[in-house]
């Protein structure tokens, strides 16, 4: 092995010091090549010739790598070297396609609603700053345990405002989880997102011992006491709400799912994977019986095809897309994504699908899996049990994410409106997405980081050498 | 419009820009997990190696075989390992059972001692409890509370 500090020399020389800026630096440079390299290919493709805005473009969105970099630099120096890289390709392909898209709707013609693609490139600047604010405020990930229940507060105020707002300002497409005002609209169920389960991570750190160690046995099941079930069915409770007053059943699932997987994570106990398991399943059942926008889902989901002139369209056209992508695609700007409704947001994997074939698609599931595996080793490797929850929490919320997007796109499970983050287009989702990934590398900082000598303990009394104290 | 050749070429040199990039990442997770380079705690001052070389063969690392915190590795240096709830500790244990600054693991020519600092639960060394410094052999557990540690080289 040779760790850090074998050769005392090299170390001293800092060749070997172990903070690996340098490798997510020339990483970053291949995620903005890769980047630029498929906008230039968009346009040759399309269009024939490259368009005037991609100098702008390029300048900015390399600008924008080298000030994230510089800042983790600076002030998270020890830092995962693979989060930022990840994070920029799938950003970068996001924009690409999100460009190919309005290209394509500018070519049709008809009610073209503008470019989006510098709207997103503006959005992800904005996620930016707050990449940066968060690593400039947070200098310890450990003092956010402190403002758990201010945040657990917050993220339910978010939650809730949606649902209180009138139906013209809070509705887009049947779901009531949107504050638009002007010409902006923002999801505050994103941000939210975030605020619970940094209250999840400190509640269950505090908590974990009585969830898990009073328990009975039942069919080798270590059951939780009745009492202890409070928490569950209180997060179940809440996300019920928000199927009913917000009809979303993503925010929903989303909330539940990374609840029970922070509770087992906490008290490593598969119970209440169960317990989980059979509230999803009685919630689920209620939800198909009571609401008829769940019912629309799941009825499209077990066969788009009988409804593919209403509720099943969607579904059908994607279908069609990433049959027609095959395994290697169509090329970049040689398909005709624009044929799914709404590509840009809900259905951007099945763009990417169709341009980019299987071995597109997979290399972003991939590219994901990275992220998710760097974040889950970062809650190994953390020494404290808050941010060891709170990283396996924001990691498993980005997987999870996926997961329920790409099996909807794919037809595995029903549609439910998540956005895939960091490539769809949609400023709340981008936004509050980097600032998951600036706590998740706040905490990778505080993992990796050599630990500083420790202070001698205060010498106690009774060690203290005895002095002969002289007037 | 363009030549069908370019396309073909702008296509598949994508995909394959793409699945470099992976692996240009993947060697990067690889480096983490069997260069031993990173993502580890490196408590390791320079003087280690110099000490290993005359001690022989002494234990390298602290692992956290149960409790919460399983799976954690540290790395030894010539430098003590505090171990209790109190945040600067090295080991920072977030257990009822552990005292704020609970035992202390220190090297001493190469052998490891562990001294309990008056905690209220008890340090256990194997059965035994840890009342004055105790020399440690690799895979003996130590336990605190719910979190039981030991060395290995």
């Amino acid at each position: 092995m040779s760790g850090p500090g074998t050769d005392p020399r090299a170390s001293a020389a800092g060749t070997s010091t172990p903070t690996r800026r340098n490798t997510e630096l020339a990483l970053l440079g291949f995620a903005v090549v890769l980047t630029i390299t498929a906008q230039c290919i968009v346009d040759i493709t399309v269009t024939g010739s490259l368009s005037p805005e991609i100098a702008t473009f390029s300048l900015w969105y390399t600008a924008l790598w080298v000030v994230a970099h510089l800042v983790v630099r600076r002030w998270a120096a020890y830092a995962d070297p693979l989060l930022l890289p990840c994070v920029a390709v799938l950003v970068g392909l996001g924009l690409t396609m999100i460009h190919r898209l309005d290209i394509a709707a500018s070519q049709v013609g008809g009610e073209s609603t503008g470019e989006d693609a510098p709207v997103q490139l503006l959005w992800a600047t904005i996620g930016l700053a707050l990449f940066v604010a968060v690593l400039l405020i947070v200098r310890d990930h450990r003092m956010l345990a402190r403002l758990a229940y201010t945040l657990a507060l917050l993220g339910l105020v978010l939650l809730a405002i949606p649902a209180a707002l009138p139906s013209s300002i809070s509705e887009v497409n049947g779901a009531k989880l949107w504050i638009r005002v002007g010409g902006f609209s923002i999801q505050p169920g994103e941000f939210a997102k975030i605020c619970l389960i940094v209250f999840f991570a400190a509640y269950l750190v505090e908590k974990r011992d009585v969830l898990a160690l009073a328990s009975r046995r039942v069919l080798r099941l270590e059951l939780p006491r009745g009492r202890d079930l409070g928490p569950v069915l209180a997060a179940w409770v809440v996300s019920i709400l928000v199927l009913v007053f917000e009809r979303d059943l993503g925010s929903s699932l989303l909330l539940f799912g990374i609840f029970v997987v922070m509770l087992y994570v906490a008290t490593e106990r598969a119970s209440w994977l169960v317990i989980g398991l059979l509230l999803f399943a009685g919630g689920a059942f209620l939800a198909y019986q009571l609401f008829g926008h769940v019912r629309v889902r799941v009825d499209t989901w077990l066969d788009p095809f009988a409804y593919a002139d209403e509720g099943g369209y969607q579904i059908v056209q994607s279908l069609f897309g990433l049959g027609t992508g095959g395994l290697f695609g169509a090329g970049l700007g040689g398909g005709r994504p624009d044929q799914v409704p709404v590509a840009k947001s809900d259905f951007i994997a099945a763009a990417i699908g169709e341009e980019l074939g299987l071995f597109g698609l997979v290399a972003v599931i991939v590219l994901y899996l990275i992220l998710v595996e760097r974040g889950l080793r970062t809650s190994l490797i953390v020494r404290d049990g808050f941010g060891k929850l709170l990283a396996a929490g924001l990691s498993f919320a980005v997987a999870w994410q996926v997961f329920v997007v790409l099996g909807g796109v794919t037809g595995l499970l029903p549609l439910t409106g998540l956005t895939t983050p960091f490539l769809a287009y949609g400023g709340s989702s981008l936004v509050a997405n980097f600032g998951l990934v600036a706590l998740l590398v706040r905490i990778s900082d505080a993992a990796r980081r050599p630990s500083a000598p420790p202070p001698a303990p205060p010498p106690k009394l009774v060690d203290a050498p005895t002095e002969v104290v002289r007037p | 419009m363009t030549a069908e050749i370019v396309l073909q070429a702008f296509r598949f040199g994508f995909l394959l820009l793409l699945w470099l990039f992976i692996f240009a990442a993947f060697r990067v997770v690889r480096a983490d997990l069997f260069g031993g380079r990173a993502g580890r705690v490196a408590s390791v001052p320079p003087r280690a190696a110099a000490a290993r070389k005359r001690g022989g063969r002494g234990p390298r690392h602290l692992v956290v075989t149960a409790g919460p915190l399983s799976g954690t590795r540290i790395t030894l240096g010539e430098q003590a390992i505090l171990i209790g709830r109190a945040d600067d500790s090295t080991l920072v244990l977030t257990d009822d059972f552990a005292s704020s600054r609970h035992a202390r693991l220190t090297n001493r020519g190469g052998q490891w001692y562990v001294e309990d600092l008056g905690s209220t639960n008890g340090t256990y060394l194997d059965q035994q409890r840890v009342q004055g410094p105790l020399l440690v052999a690799p895979g003996q557990p130590i336990r605190i509370g719910q979190t039981v540690l030991e060395l290995r080289s």
